[in-house]
């Protein structure tokens, strides 16, 4: 098992392996945690208009949700193969696929959150001669937090799994490390690189629930919880 | 859209369509796949599932068990897989893996199902005098069954993707097309097998979500409510 002696015998788990290899490790998760953090911001900025689209009646809300539920059924190979000829072998190929996975969570929890806020604090806004803007960012907002940012937890933990698959076009991050890993019959390659893939959606987890924490400190105190049984309905694409 | 018309005349070209590259028996092994993972995955995960909501237990188990699918790459597990010793029996990897991503979204959503029929009704099924079996087949089953069928169709989805992402670690399917033409840089092949993979998915989903609705045990008795 020891020293020189894993990498010769492809054992899975190979402190050699992680020693030698830290910087091709590095740079992979590097560009794993790059693509799912730009494909997640991206996605909250497509998401918020499409669900203030969605809020403005039926008619907007039913082609918008059932547009991002069915992109969600399409398997994410054939997703980013669908891409290919608009963007070529890139990374933008992979942010645009995932964005688009990520849009049916994220509009279904911002318009949840939406539409959750009470109406008397929208009626004080009014009646404290707030404009429509002011009263999204300062009063509407901030109270469809929670839900928002229960929808960004599953968003991203599914996103850095999804990642892997941009391998097929060579920008997967540690996904990248699997399939090389793969051809080569490299054992303790794919081990590593699927574990660190496993801690990055759990430390993203828990990064963005002491986020959620710090800033929904109301949450706590009616011990009241996001909206998990209506998101756990909702599965995640392969 | 050059790409594609140009994916439309690839699926056009009857030669694409024979042998055992061809898309005829892709489409077999993708179905046979699918087909047998999901009815395992049923087996393993209904009984389970609505067992645990009838008495009520188990409820973190379940709801964890979809966060911890979430968190795990499908690609990592077919490669890991592959890799094993399994790995030398052909298919078999394949189908685990597709078992093991199938069962989550069953299992939680049974649950949850079988957990949201309203207290209440269940309290005066109790207090007519039914026994745990005719509560269990009488009314927790009829008034869990949306929510089981939306499993149903989350698992059928899940199970098409990942006998899609099977291609990758070498496997067969209809994943294999679109590995294929991205190993022979074939645009138009890359996106015929997409093509047909997202229509395979769709359809599945949308003959399921027909399905369900078609033999919903409360069709039709919800206007009855009223006299």
């Amino acid at each position: 098992m020891g020293g020189r002696n894993c990498l010769v015998a492809n054992d899975w788990v190979c402190a050699e392996y992680v020693r030698t290899r830290s910087e091709e490790l590095t740079d992979a998760t590097l560009q794993h945690v790059g693509i799912t953090a730009a494909s997640i911001l991206i996605g909250l900025a497509v998401a918020l208009p499409l669900a203030l689209l969605a809020r403005r009646g039926k008619a907007f809300a039913g082609p918008v949700l059932g547009l991002t539920t069915a992109l969600y059924s399409v398997p994410s190979l054939a997703m980013f193969s669908l891409l290919l000829p608009l963007f070529g072998l890139s990374a933008a190929l992979v942010v645009t696929g995932l964005v688009l996975y990520s849009l049916t969570v994220l509009v279904r929890n911002i318009l949840a959150g939406l539409e959750a806020v009470p109406e008397e604090a929208r009626e004080a806004a009014r009646g404290m001669g707030y404009g429509p803007v002011r009263q999204l960012w300062e009063v509407e907002l901030p109270l469809a937090l929670p839900a928002l940012l229960a929808g960004v937890r599953i968003a991203t933990v599914a996103t850095v799994a999804l990642t892997t698959v941009g391998a097929i076009v060579d920008y997967g991050g540690l996904g990248g490390l699997i399939m090389s890993g793969l051809r080569s019959d490299f054992k303790a390659q794919v081990l590593t690189a699927s574990v660190l893939c496993v801690l990055l959606a759990v430390a993203a987890d828990l990064l963005l629930l002491a986020l959620q924490r710090w800033l929904t400190p109301w949450t706590r105190i009616r011990s009241g919880r996001a909206p998990g049984v209506r998101t756990a309905k909702v599965v995640e694409p392969a | 859209m050059n790409a594609l018309s140009d994916a439309f005349a690839w699926l056009a070209t009857p030669a694409n369509w024979q042998g055992e590259k061809g898309i005829g028996h892709r489409l077999g092994e993708h179905l046979y796949f699918s087909g047998t993972c999901l009815a395992v995955a049923c087996l393993i995960a209904l009984p389970l599932a609505l067992w645990l909501g009838h008495i009520g237990k188990g409820g973190a188990l379940a709801v964890n068990l979809s966060n911890v699918g979430r968190a795990v790459p499908t690609l990592a597990v077919l490669v890991l897989l592959t890799l094993t010793p399994l790995g030398r029996y052909g298919d078999l990897p394949t189908l685990i893996a597709l078992v093991l991503f199938a069962v989550p979204p069953l299992l939680t959503n049974a649950y949850v199902g079988m957990r949201e029929v309203d207290r209440s009704v269940v309290e005066a099924a109790r207090g007519m005098g039914m026994s745990g079996r005719q509560l269990f087949l009488r009314v927790e089953l009829p008034l869990a069954y949306p929510l089981i069928m939306t499993g149903l169709r989350s698992a059928a989805v899940q199970v098409v993707a990942t006998a899609t992402l099977a291609a990758m670690a070498g496997e067969g399917g209809l994943g294999r097309i679109i590995t294929a033409g991205f190993n022979l840089q074939d645009t138009a092949q890359v996106v015929a097998g997409a093509v047909l993979v997202a229509a395979l998915a769709l359809l599945v989903e949308g003959v399921l979500a027909a399905l369900g609705r078609f033999f919903d045990p409360m069709r039709g008795r919800a206007l009855s409510q009223d006299d």
